[in-house]
């Protein structure tokens, strides 16, 4: 890789001093990627795209919003009524929520898919649930901010889970409150940690693409990059795709923004909080619904909170619960068959935890919660010891000529 | 490619079933009699006549019980109403304001800037005269309620006399739609009640359409705006994608 030096005399000036020029020539125009990368890496590039979204429009209503339990509500209607594109900002906002789970949960799918938290981006891996905590933490205290009746409730069972610590359980409530209920304490440090976390959020995502810029990118063969063939520099070949991706991107969010900006809302979302009056049901957003399945599925509550928790912390120890040496789901047969199983799990997890806990939705949580952790504590290190995986391709340039088939010119065009 | 074009069109169908509230309706009382609002839909826009009409039947008939604080006079123009009309409907409030220079609070005619006055001064006065019940606020309601405007207008027609076996608390009326059926607000509507200017039938039917219509465009006052904004922003979008993945597969040509 060259490090050409600019040619403009500001330019010169400035890199002398702090090379940003070399760095962005590094890091986004000449930084080697794998030639093969299919369309499901775009999904990275979306959340940070999807992220910078979240926080252009959310600055924009912070501007507006007042978070105080008895303007709350009516600071939103006003941003939705009297500010201009107030409606527009706090639909992408709420809806620009959403988008970011559904990209980043098809970004973690697409890593255990092509296992792309084996060794060596473990660290990688890690940051990345990181991420999705803190993800999880900022559209949490976001969704309270309107102070609407899902709000207040969601609120209520959420910091109560904390009650379920021992001995100590109680007192730590009191304390996320700042008083002796969910009122106006809890709704100012929300308002204030919304705010904050989107920037922690940026931190880890550079330490992210640190990481990854490192290691580089894995692949859809999961095998390494071994000579300069296997690569293309990621400008023009991914800028020009993610771009595209960003577009198709906004053409689903802006359908859902603009034509049905409430379909994945709760209803009573639009009522004002009333802490005198609970909801027939309280569901949290769709986001958060397989979690809420597990949470459930347990009889216990203590068992339940740590159930809940272990099902994202399990991640973590993922690299190690994976004892095959191929990555790519390609190259073994069963996994790949287990993995759209396990996929379906999770789904059925989310859409029972919108399912009242009652009769048959608390036997099928509980079945597909079993499943959930026996996929990861049973079925991820035997299935690595028994698999006969197929053969994996010399390299990733080898690969991608053998797919091109011998029609193309490809000896002809290899000479650069 | 493909699969993920399948998924995107998934997520699309998805989102266009939903373009219909009563997707969502409750079910309590059985199918909502009136769902089918011209406002909704991908292209839908208000019945301009029946949100005239209906904004008569919130004043002479729900403004007794319901306020309707999102809503300020001025916005009223929305409806095709001029600018002196407005006022006009404005003045025919009195908004408390205070305190003068003598440090008096007062009541004066109502502004184009006021919103709507609550019919009670507060909530528990409001529980006070409805048999114990707070009539809600309406500029909210068809967004608030699962069902939607369907929900409403159920509501609004669905009184009946309460079978043989039910029973009805003192000063309670029955409703076929109310989760548990019995409703603190009595009858509101009935035929003939109000007389349309423009001559249509004051059934109760016409009047309960034109009323939910009325708050569905208290709720969403941006609803057209935002339909007319988003088919634009939509082709504008789609356009550039299509562009970006020709030059996509261009500039991937030259990879071997």
């Amino acid at each position: 890789m060259s490090t050409p030096v600019p040619r403009n005399k500001v330019a010169q000036w400035i890199e002398y001093r702090l090379p940003v020029f070399s760095w962005m020539n590094h890091n986004l125009t000449d930084f080697p990627e794998p030639k093969n990368l299919n369309y499901w890496w775009n999904f990275g590039s979306l959340a940070g795209i999807m992220l910078v979204w979240q926080i252009v429009t959310g600055i924009v209503l912070a501007m507006h919003y007042t978070p105080h339990v008895d303007m709350a509500f009516d600071s939103v209607e006003r941003i939705m009524r009297e500010v201009e594109w107030g409606w527009l900002m706090r639909y992408a906002h709420m809806n620009g929520g959403s988008m970011f789970f559904a990209v980043v949960y098809i970004h973690i799918f697409r890593g255990l898919y092509y296992g792309s938290y084996k060794s060596p981006r473990e660290i990688l891996w890690w940051l990345g649930i990181v991420l999705l905590f803190l993800m999880m933490g900022a559209a949490f205290t976001g969704y309270v901010l309107p102070w609407g009746q899902m709000s207040f409730w969601a609120a209520t069972v959420i910091t109560n889970l904390f009650s379920a610590i021992p001995w100590i359980g109680g007192g730590v409530v009191e304390w996320l409150w700042g008083g002796f209920g969910v009122d106006n304490p809890l709704l100012n440090r929300f308002y204030a940690l919304h705010y904050l976390l989107p920037f922690i959020i940026v931190g880890v995502v550079i330490l992210h693409i640190w990481a990854l810029h490192h290691r580089r990118s894995n692949n859809p063969l999961g095998i390494d990059i071994k000579s300069a063939k296997d690569t293309i520099p990621f400008h023009p070949y991914y800028t020009i795709r993610d771009m595209f991706g960003m577009g198709a991107m906004l053409f689903v969010l802006f359908v859902f923004v603009f034509f049905v900006p409430n379909m994945l809302g709760e209803t009573i979302n639009y009522v004002e909080a009333n802490p005198l009056q609970t909801p027939s049901h309280i569901v949290p957003e769709w986001y958060f619904l397989p979690y809420y399945a597990i949470l459930r599925a347990i009889p216990d509550k203590l068992g339940g909170v740590i159930a809940m928790l272990v099902s994202i912390l399990v991640l973590f120890i993922l690299p190690w619960l994976d004892t095959s040496k191929v990555r790519s789901a390609r190259f073994r047969p069963i996994y790949k068959q287990l993995f759209w199983v396990f996929l379906a799990d999770c789904i059925v997890l989310g859409w029972v935890g919108a399912q009242p806990a009652e009769g048959v939705y608390i036997v099928i949580s509980r079945i597909c919660t079993a499943y959930y952790f026996a996929h990861f504590l049973i079925i991820m290190p035997i299935l690595g010891k028994l698999e006969r995986p197929r053969p994996l391709p010399e390299s990733i340039h080898e690969a991608v000529l053998k797919k091109r088939g011998p029609a193309q010119p490809a000896a002809a065009m290899e000479k650069h | 490619m493909r699969r993920l074009i399948a998924a995107a069109s998934a997520a699309l169908v998805l989102g266009l079933a939903g373009l219909t509230p009563a997707a969502f309706a409750a079910t309590e009382g059985g199918a909502l009699p009136h769902t089918d609002f011209p406002h909704v839909g991908i292209f839908g826009k208000y019945d301009q006549p029946a949100l005239k009409r209906g904004l008569q039947v919130y004043r002479e008939v729900c403004a007794a019980c319901h306020g309707l604080k999102y809503i300020a006079f001025r916005n009223l123009v929305a409806l095709g109403l001029g600018n002196d009309e407005a006022k006009a409907i404005a003045e025919g409030y009195q908004i408390p304001d205070g305190p003068n220079d003598e440090g008096e609070m007062f009541e004066r005619p109502g502004r184009l800037s006021d919103h709507f006055p609550n019919p009670f001064a507060n909530e528990k006065a409001a529980r006070a005269s409805n048999n114990g019940a707070n009539p809600p606020d309406l500029s909210l309601v068809t967004k608030g309620r699962d069902g939607h405007e369907g929900y409403i207008y159920a509501i609004l027609t669905g009184y009946e006399e309460p079978p043989a076996d039910f029973a009805l608390g003192e000063g309670m009326a029955y409703n076929k739609y109310f989760p548990g059926h019995q409703i603190a607000m009595p009858p509101p509507l009935s035929d003939g009640q109000v007389t349309y200017e423009d001559g249509t039938e004051a059934s109760v039917a016409n009047m309960a359409h034109d009323v939910v219509t009325f708050m569905a465009w208290a709720a969403e006052p941006e609803l057209e705006e935002r339909k007319a904004v988003g088919l634009k922003v939509l082709i504008f979008i789609g356009l550039l994608t299509a562009v970006l993945y020709a030059i996509n597969v261009r500039v991937w040509s030259r990879v071997t």
